[in-house]
């Protein structure tokens, strides 16, 4: 290996550079980012930077260290083709950058609604995107949040932080349902209530109102919420389509096995955008955390570099914080688990559940609970260690 | 010096946090005292709320080890240190001496 080329310039393309070179890696590495931006953590976006409590250098994700990476940034520029037999990636200037290993780490985007185009209607995943909303909260509500998964979740809680009057809509009868399950995704949505914030269930969006300027939001039922700003939260959609045609296997997500190879040798997915098969859950998961962006790539530097790899099996994790309460959760949740409290009150909002299948704890939810968190997580049923090479 | 508490409240694998000008966490190692910053400096979480296995500590919220004797972090995703302070126990009460190095700013989430 003298050339590596890697797609995609935040956590999990950053996490390949380092890794590579944590791995005595010392040939060239490109890094393209279709973001003007330097690497930034994005996690504070709908949380401390919405907020105004972080700035633009507290979410750098890069460190006076990262400069011996000694990587050669191309940010601004979108990959718009890959030719695998290659290892050819096309940006949208026309040049093309030959390598011997490609890294795939485009992450995903932010899934739209129509009508998405008025004035006043956000979605977030960018650090582009939190300016702008940032700067729109600043106006004032009434805000309507569509979606009440995570990142809806998160910014409503943070625009309730700012004093804004705000409404989530979510089309399931129940939020989270699918990460958490029933039972603990309406524990978890009490949370909205118990600030203040509107929750309106099991109703989907039939459009927005206004011309130029969104006005409201029209739901399923004919009502209309009122809106100054509406932020989309309904889930992401992985950066995969200027892979079409390639040679590399798409399927939703890259696909790829525990190693993050794809299906062309020397060319490997991590982060977001890979669809890889998942020890602990025994299953192929495109997982959107951000441990698993920061995990993956040392797995997939070590298989560039032909190097022995201890797939490990750790619990997928990811957390959120919300209403000044933090959420923590580990594992792979499937529906027919048995979830029970195990310690706490749900009423305190402080608590942990343990999910079971045939009697084995499969998942851990902790609510305000990071300590007993860290317990219930080493208890999860884990399987062995696998070496490959 | 800041106290902390009674001895037979800091049992062996425990952490008890106190808050100083910054919190500080302190730690009973199988009857050794240490004493750290409690932030994490990768992101705001409380490391006496994290695992302890032997003298390293690990952030509850992306799993940084710290070493308790030096402060470093042991991997990512903190690169930056936690502050260590001197433990002192006097009269079965546990003190702490809270170190004079100055934090750089940013070192505080």
């Amino acid at each position: 290996m003298r050339a590596i080329t890697v797609v995609g310039a935040s956590l999990a393309g950053l996490s390949a550079a380092r890794a590579l070179r944590a791995q005595s890696y010392d040939g060239r590495i490109v890094v393209i980012g279709d973001e003007p931006h330097q690497p930034y953590d994005r996690p504070p976006l709908s949380k401390d930077f919405l907020a105004g409590k972080a700035t633009v250098e507290d979410i750098a994700l890069s460190t006076p260290d990262d400069a011996a990476l000694d990587v050669d940034w191309r940010l601004g520029h979108k990959a718009v083709g890959l030719d695998a037999a290659r290892r050819a990636v096309r940006l949208d200037s026309g040049e093309e950058l030959v390598s011997d290993g490609v890294v795939l780490a485009t992450g995903a985007r932010a899934r739209t609604l129509p009508g998405s185009a008025l004035t006043g209607v956000h979605t977030l995943r960018s650090l582009d995107d939190a300016l702008a909303l940032r700067a729109e909260l600043a106006e004032g509500g009434p805000l309507v949040v569509i979606g009440a998964g995570f990142i809806g979740a998160e910014v409503a809680s943070t625009a309730r932080s700012l004093g804004l009057d705000v409404t989530v809509v979510e089309a399931l009868p129940t939020p989270l349902a699918g990460p958490l399950g029933p039972e603990m995704g309406a524990l978890v949505a009490a949370l909205h209530l118990d600030h203040g914030t509107r929750l309106v269930t099991g109703v989907g969006v039939a459009g927005f109102v206004g011309e130029e300027r969104v006005r409201a939001v029209r739901l399923a039922d004919g009502r209309e919420l009122p809106a100054a700003a509406v932020v989309v939260g309904v889930g992401a959609t992985p950066n995969v389509d200027w892979l079409a045609g390639s040679g590399v296997g798409v399927d939703g997500g890259v696909l790829t096995d525990a190693r993050c190879v794809t299906e062309v040798p020397g060319i490997v997915a991590v982060g977001d955008c890979a669809l890889s098969y998942n020890r602990f859950a025994g299953a192929v998961l495109r997982l959107e955390h951000w441990t698993n962006a920061v995990q993956q790539p040392e797995i997939a530097a070590a298989t560039l570099l032909g190097r022995r790899v201890e797939v490990r099996s750790a619990a997928p994790y990811f957390w959120s914080d919300q209403y000044g309460v933090r959420l923590q959760f580990a594992g792979h949740r499937r529906p027919g688990d048995v979830v029970g409290i195990v310690e706490g009150d749900p009423a305190d909002r402080s608590f942990a559940a343990v999910y079971r299948r045939g009697g084995h704890p499969v998942a851990v939810l902790a609510v305000n609970q990071p300590k007993l968190f860290g317990r219930l997580r080493r208890e999860l049923a884990v399987p062995e260690p696998e070496v490959v090479r | 010096m800041i106290p902390v508490c009674a001895v037979r409240d800091l049992p062996v694998g425990e952490a008890v946090r106190v808050e100083a000008d910054v919190p500080i966490a302190v730690f009973n190692v199988d009857g050794e005292l240490y004493a750290i910053d409690d932030t994490c400096t990768h992101q705001d979480a409380s490391l006496a709320d994290g695992w302890l296995e032997g003298c390293l500590i690990e952030c509850p919220l992306h799993a940084t080890c710290f070493d308790l004797r030096t402060g470093n972090p042991t991997g990512p995703p903190a690169k930056k240190p936690v502050r260590t302070h001197e433990v002192v126990v006097e009269n079965d009460h546990v003190y702490v001496r809270v170190s004079t190095s100055i934090l750089q700013h940013g070192d505080v989430a």
